[in-house]
C-alpha cells in the first residue's frame, strides 16, 4: 500500500461516521420527502396512493403558496442586500475610528447570539400598537403617527426583515471589518498619493479587495433569508403569518401544510420547489459573482 | 456465596417491583393548557387515584395552537395519550383519521346521551349512531363588560347595552383617543381570532336575517346581503366608529382584563379567570339583540379515547371517562372554570348567580357550528373582517370570498 | 501653505471621526435598546407591564419568583432540558466539525471536493422539509421524549465544518472557539422547530419554545414573556462574554477565504 493510499484510507475512516451522519439525518430524508411528494401521503389518511405530480399542480395553484413564495423572495432580495450594505458600512465606521472598535462590535454581536425566540418575542412587543408599543410611544412624543407595523399588511413583511436585518447586523459587519483590517494600509496611502479622492479609493480599492467576503456573505444571507420562519412563527398573531398571509414566508407555508393541515406530501412538494428556488439562487450567485471575485 | 446471595436478592426484588407495576395502570390524559382547568383536572385525578387504587393518571398539556400538532404527529405512532380531550370542532377530523375508539355501546348510547346532555351536544358528538366522545362542560358567549369604564363614562355600571344599536352608541362613548387619535381605550374589543368570528357567524349573521349554513353544515349560506350588512355593522366598528380594532392591547382578553377595553364577548370559560384578576370590576349579559332576534354560539371540550388503547389501560381509561364527566365532576368545573355543565339538570341552582345566568339563558337558543376544520373555519372568517378592514374590500365581496374558500374546506373533508 | 493644507485634512479627519462615532453610537442605541427594554419590562409585574414607563416605577422580582419557583411553571425544567441540549450538541459539533474539517482541510484522497460540496449543500435543505422524516426516524427508533430525539439533527453542523475547514489551514489552537459560535448559530434553528415536534412532553421543550406558552387563548402574560425572554438570553450573553474575543474572532473567521 502507497502512502498516499494510506492516507486516503484514514481519510475515509474518519469522514465514515459523519457521512453516515449527513446520509440519514439530511440525504435521506430529502430523498423520502421527495418520493413522497408524489403520493397522498397526509396523517388523516389511513393509506398513501402514487398520485404522480398531483400535490405540485395543487400547491402551484395555491394562490397563498404562491404569495408566500414572493414574500420570502422579497424577505431575500430586500433583506440580504439591506444588511450586507449597512454592514459594510458599519464595519467602515468601525475601521475609520481610533478607539473602541472592540466595544462597539461587542454590542453590535450581541443580537446575533440570542436565541431568535426570544427576540422575536422581545420585538413583538415593541412593535405593539398604541398605547402599548414603546417605538409607537417614541414615535408620539417625537409628534409623528404611530405605526401599525405587524398589524398592517404592507407593513409586517418589513417589520419582520427589519428584525432579521437588526440580527445578522452584527454577524456581517465583524466579517467585513476583519476583512479591512487585512487590506494592507500601504494600498490605502499608495492610491491618496496618486491623487484618488476617499470616494474613489472605496471604490476602486476598498470594495473590489472585499469581494471575496461580499459573496460568501450574499450567498449566506440569501439562504438564511430565504429560509426565513422562526421570526415569521413568532411575530405573526396565532403564528399565522400576518394579516392576510401578508408576512407568510414559504418555510412557514409548509409547516402549516404538515403540522395544522397534516398534508405531509403537498408540505414536501412544496420544501422541493423551496429547495429548488434556494439551490438557484445560490448557483446564480455564485455564476454571477465568483466571476467578480477573480478580477 | 455472598455475592451469589446478593444477587439472588436483587432479582428477588425486582420480580417484586414488577410485580407491583403490573398492577398498577398508568393512563396519560392530554388537555391544552388553560390554566383553571389544568389546575382542577390535577386535583380531579387525586381524587380518582384515591378511589381507585391501582390507575394512575399523568396530565399532559399543551399550548392550544400546537395541540392538535401534537396529536396528529403522536398518536399514528402509538406514542399519543389514552384519554384526550378535544374541541368539538376537531372531532370530525380525529374520527375520520381514526384517532378515537368508539365508546362501549352498553355505557355510550343514544338513549344515554339524549339523557343526560343538551341537544346540541346529543346531535353533534353522534356520528352515525357511534359515539366517540363525552364532553363534562359546555360554553356559550356573553357580553361582558367593565363596571368601571361604564361609571367613568357616565353609564349605569348595572345597565349593559340590549341591542346592538345600543352596543355601537355605548362603545363610541366608551373609547378614548390620545392626542393624536391614537385609541388608547377601546369601548369594545373586536378580535375575530377570538370569540370575534363565532360572534359573527352564529349570532351577528343570523341577526340581521342570514342563514350562514344549511341545516346539516354542509353548504355555506353567508355569501348573501342580509349576513354582508352584519359584516358591515361589525366592521364600521372598527373602520368608521374606531371603538377597537384586531390585536388591541395584544388581544381581546388581554385588553378587557387591564382595563383597556370597556366591553368584550367572551365565552363562559373566562368566568373563573376574570373573577382571579384584582380590582377588576365585570358583569356579564346575555348578548345583545337586534331586530328582535337573540342568537348564541354553543361550544365544549369533548373527552375520547384513543385507537388503540386496550385491555387494563382500556378500563381504567373508561373509568376516567365516567369520573371526569360524572354530575360532581360538572358542578366542580361550573365553579372552578366557569363552563357550564353538560347536563341541563345540574345549572337549575346556578340560575340566580349573574354571572352563570346570563350564559345559562343563552344556552337556550344557542347553535354549535359543526366545524370541520376548525383552525380553517376560524382563518376564513378572520380573512374576511381583515379583508374589508385592512383592504377597503366590500362586505359582500369579501363574504363571497371567505364563503368559497370554506366551502372548498367542507367539500374536500367529505369528498 | 502646507501646514494649512495638513490642518485643514486633519480638520477634516477629525469632523469625519466624530461622525463616525455619532453614527455608531445610534446604531448602539439601535442594538442595545430592544434588551434594555426585555429586561426593564421583566422588573414590571401585571400592573405595570402596560403602562409604558422606560423604568419600573415599582421594580420587582415576582415575575422571576413565578418563572422559577411557581409549581404551575415549568421554566425550571426548560432551562435544564436546554442547558443539556445545548452542552450536548456543542459538544458533538466541536469534535465531529473538527474531525472533518481536519480531513478535508489536511487530507488529498479521492472525492475530497465533492464529500466538501455535498456538505456544505446541505445548508440549502429547508429545515421544515427535514422535520418530518426526522419524526419518523424517532418514531421508528422509539426515541419519542428522550433528549437523543432533539440533538440528533444538529450532532454535526454542514455550517461548521465549512468554518473548520476555514479554520484548520490557519492557527489550530483558536478551533474549538469556531465551534462554540456555530454551536450556538446553528443552535438557534434546531432549538425552535424540532422540540415543537419532537417532544411530546412540554417538559422536554427547550427554553424559547415554551414563551409562546404565556401567549394564547387565555390573553397574553408580557411580564411573563419577557422574563422568560431575559432568563433564555441569559446563559448566552454570559458565555458571550467569557468568550466574546474568540467568538468574535471565529466569525470574523467565517468570510475568510478558504
Amino acid at each position: 500500500m502507497t502512502l498516499a493510499s494510506r492516507r486516503s484510507l484514514t481519510a475515509y475512516t474518519f469522514l465514515a461516521l459523519p457521512l453516515v451522519f449527513f446520509i440519514c439525518v439530511r440525504f435521506g430524508p430529502m430523498i423520502y420527502m421527495t418520493a413522497m411528494s408524489f403520493t397522498n401521503w397526509g396523517l388523516l389518511r389511513r393509506k398513501s396512493e402514487f398520485i404522480g405530480l398531483e400535490n405540485y399542480v395543487n400547491v402551484l395553484s395555491d394562490p397563498v403558496f404562491l404569495k408566500a413564495l414572493g414574500n420570502t423572495l422579497q424577505y431575500a432580495f430586500i433583506g440580504a442586500p439591506i444588511v450586507i450594505v449597512l454592514g459594510l458600512c458599519i464595519a467602515l465606521l468601525l475601521d475609520a475610528i481610533p478607539k473602541g472598535k472592540g466595544l462597539f462590535r461587542l454590542i453590535y454581536v450581541l443580537p446575533y447570539i440570542t436565541p431568535v425566540v426570544a427576540v422575536s418575542w422581545v420585538w413583538r412587543w415593541m412593535y405593539q400598537p398604541p398605547p402599548l408599543g414603546v417605538i409607537n410611544l417614541v414615535l408620539g412624543a417625537l409628534g409623528l403617527p404611530a405605526g401599525e407595523f405587524l398589524n398592517s399588511p404592507n407593513q409586517a413583511l418589513p417589520s419582520i426583515m427589519g428584525v432579521n436585518v437588526w440580527v445578522e447586523l452584527g454577524y456581517c459587519s465583524t466579517i467585513f471589518l476583519a476583512g479591512l483590517q487585512t487590506i494592507p494600509k500601504e494600498l490605502h496611502e499608495a492610491a491618496r498619493i496618486d491623487g484618488a479622492t476617499g470616494r474613489q479609493v472605496l471604490f476602486k480599492v476598498t470594495i473590489p479587495l472585499l469581494a471575496p467576503i461580499t459573496f460568501f456573505l450574499t450567498v449566506m444571507e440569501g439562504i438564511q433569508f430565504l429560509r426565513i420562519f422562526t421570526q415569521v412563527y413568532n411575530m405573526s398573531f396565532q403564528a399565522m403569518g400576518g394579516p392576510l398571509d401578508s408576512a407568510k414566508s414559504a418555510a412557514l407555508y409548509i409547516y402549516q401544510k404538515a403540522f395544522n393541515n397534516f398534508e405531509m406530501a403537498q408540505a414536501g412538494s412544496a420544501s422541493i420547489i423551496l429547495f429548488a428556488i434556494i439551490m438557484a439562487v445560490t448557483l446564480v450567485q455564485m455564476k454571477f459573482l465568483d466571476r467578480k471575485v477573480n478580477y | 456465596m455472598k455475592r451469589l446471595r446478593g444477587a439472588l436478592l436483587l432479582i428477588a426484588l425486582l420480580s417484586l417491583a414488577a410485580g407491583i407495576s403490573a398492577q398498577t395502570v398508568t393512563i396519560t390524559y392530554w388537555q391544552y393548557f388553560f390554566e383553571t382547568k389544568v389546575k382542577l383536572v390535577d386535583e380531579l385525578i387525586k381524587n380518582f387515584e384515591k378511589a381507585n387504587p391501582g390507575i394512575k393518571v399523568e396530565q399532559v398539556t399543551f399550548p392550544y395552537e400546537t395541540f392538535n400538532q401534537k396529536a396528529a404527529a403522536s398518536i399514528p405512532a402509538g406514542e399519543g395519550p389514552d384519554v384526550i380531550t378535544l374541541f368539538y370542532g376537531w372531532l370530525p377530523m380525529y374520527v375520520k383519521a381514526g384517532y378515537l375508539q368508539e365508546l362501549p355501546k352498553s355505557d355510550f348510547n343514544k338513549e344515554y346521551f339524549d339523557k343526560n346532555f343538551y341537544s346540541f351536544v346529543a346531535e353533534s358528538v353522534d356520528f352515525g349512531g357511534k359515539y366517540y366522545s363525552v364532553p363534562t362542560a359546555v360554553r356559550t358567549l356573553a357580553l361582558i363588560w367593565n363596571k368601571k369604564l361604564f361609571k367613568d363614562a357616565g353609564f349605569d355600571p348595572e345597565k349593559p347595552p340590549k341591542t346592538l344599536d345600543e352596543l355601537a352608541a355605548y362603545a363610541r362613548k366608551l373609547s378614548k383617543y390620545d392626542a393624536q387619535g391614537n385609541l388608547v381605550q377601546a369601548g369594545m374589543a373586536m378580535q375575530p381570532t377570538g370569540q370575534g368570528h363565532s360572534w359573527i357567524r352564529e349570532v351577528l349573521f343570523r341577526q340581521f336575517g342570514n342563514v350562514p349554513y344549511s341545516a346539516d353544515y354542509k353548504k355555506v349560506g353567508y355569501a348573501d346581503a342580509k349576513a354582508a350588512e352584519a359584516l358591515k355593522w361589525y366592521t364600521d366598528l372598527i373602520v368608521k366608529d374606531k371603538v377597537g380594532y384586531p390585536n388591541f392591547v395584544t388581544d381581546d382578553v388581554t385588553a378587557f382584563r387591564s382595563g383597556k377595553a370597556a366591553m368584550n364577548v367572551d365565552g363562559s370559560f373566562r368566568i373563573a379567570a376574570l373573577k382571579a384578576v384584582k380590582d377588576l370590576e365585570w358583569g356579564a349579559a346575555e348578548l345583545p339583540s337586534h331586530n328582535g332576534v337573540k342568537s348564541n354560539y354553543a361550544s365544549y371540550w369533548t373527552h375520547g379515547i384513543v385507537d388503540g388503547v386496550k385491555g387494563k389501560r382500556l378500563e381504567a381509561s373508561i373509568k376516567f371517562l365516567k369520573y371526569i364527566t360524572s354530575p360532581e365532576v360538572q358542578e366542580l368545573w361550573l365553579q372552578r372554570v366557569g363552563e357550564l355543565p353538560a347536563t341541563p339538570s345540574l345549572s337549575e341552582k346556578y340560575k340566580e348567580d349573574p354571572f352563570i345566568s346570563p350564559f345559562l339563558k343563552g344556552l337556550a337558543y344557542a347553535k354549535a357550528s359543526l366545524f370541520i376544520d376548525e383552525a380553517g373555519q376560524r382563518n376564513v372568517m378572520v380573512d374576511a373582517v381583515d379583508e374589508v378592514y385592512l383592504k377597503k374590500v366590500d362586505p359582500l365581496q369579501a363574504l363571497k370570498n371567505a364563503a368559497a374558500k370554506e366551502q372548498k374546506l367542507i367539500d374536500n373533508f367529505w369528498k | 501653505m502646507k501646514s494649512t493644507l495638513m490642518k485643514s485634512i486633519l480638520k477634516r479627519k477629525n469632523l469625519g471621526i466624530a461622525a463616525a462615532y455619532l453614527l455608531l453610537s445610534v446604531f448602539t442605541v439601535i442594538m442595545v435598546f430592544p434588551f434594555f427594554w426585555m429586561l426593564s419590562s421583566s422588573f414590571k409585574d401585571y400592573s405595570q407591564i402596560l403602562q409604558m414607563r422606560f423604568l419600573p416605577a415599582e421594580p420587582t422580582l415576582e415575575n422571576y419568583k413565578y418563572i422559577f419557583f411557581s409549581t404551575s411553571s415549568r421554566f425550571p425544567q426548560w432551562f435544564l432540558n436546554s442547558a443539556i441540549v445545548a452542552v450536548c450538541t456543542t459538544a458533538s459539533v466541536l469534535f465531529f466539525d473538527s474531525l472533518l474539517g481536519y480531513v478535508l482541510s489536511k487530507f488529498r484522497f479521492p472525492g475530497k471536493r465533492i464529500i466538501f460540496l455535498l456538505i456544505v449543500s446541505t445548508l440549502m435543505i429547508p429545515t421544515e422539509m427535514l422535520v418530518i422524516p426526522w419524526y419518523a426516524i424517532i418514531r421508528a427508533m422509539k426515541w419519542g421524549n428522550t433528549y437523543w430525539a432533539i440533538m440528533f439533527p444538529g450532532m454535526i453542523s454542514a455550517f461548521g465544518v465549512y468554518l473548520m475547514r476555514q479554520f484548520m489551514s490557519t492557527i489550530p489552537d483558536d478551533l474549538i472557539d469556531a465551534a462554540r459560535v456555530d454551536g450556538q448559530s446553528e443552535l438557534r434553528i434546531f432549538l425552535t422547530v424540532v422540540p415543537l415536534i419532537a417532544a411530546s412532553k412540554p417538559r422536554m421543550f427547550t427554553l424559547p419554545v415554551g414563551l409562546a406558552n404565556f401567549s394564547g387563548e387565555a390573553g397574553s402574560d408580557w411580564h411573563y414573556i419577557m422574563t422568560g425572554a431575559t432568563v433564555a438570553m441569559l446563559p448566552l450573553i454570559v458565555v458571550f462574554l467569557l468568550f466574546q474575543r474568540q467568538i468574535v474572532k471565529g466569525i470574523a473567521m467565517t468570510g475568510m477565504k478558504g
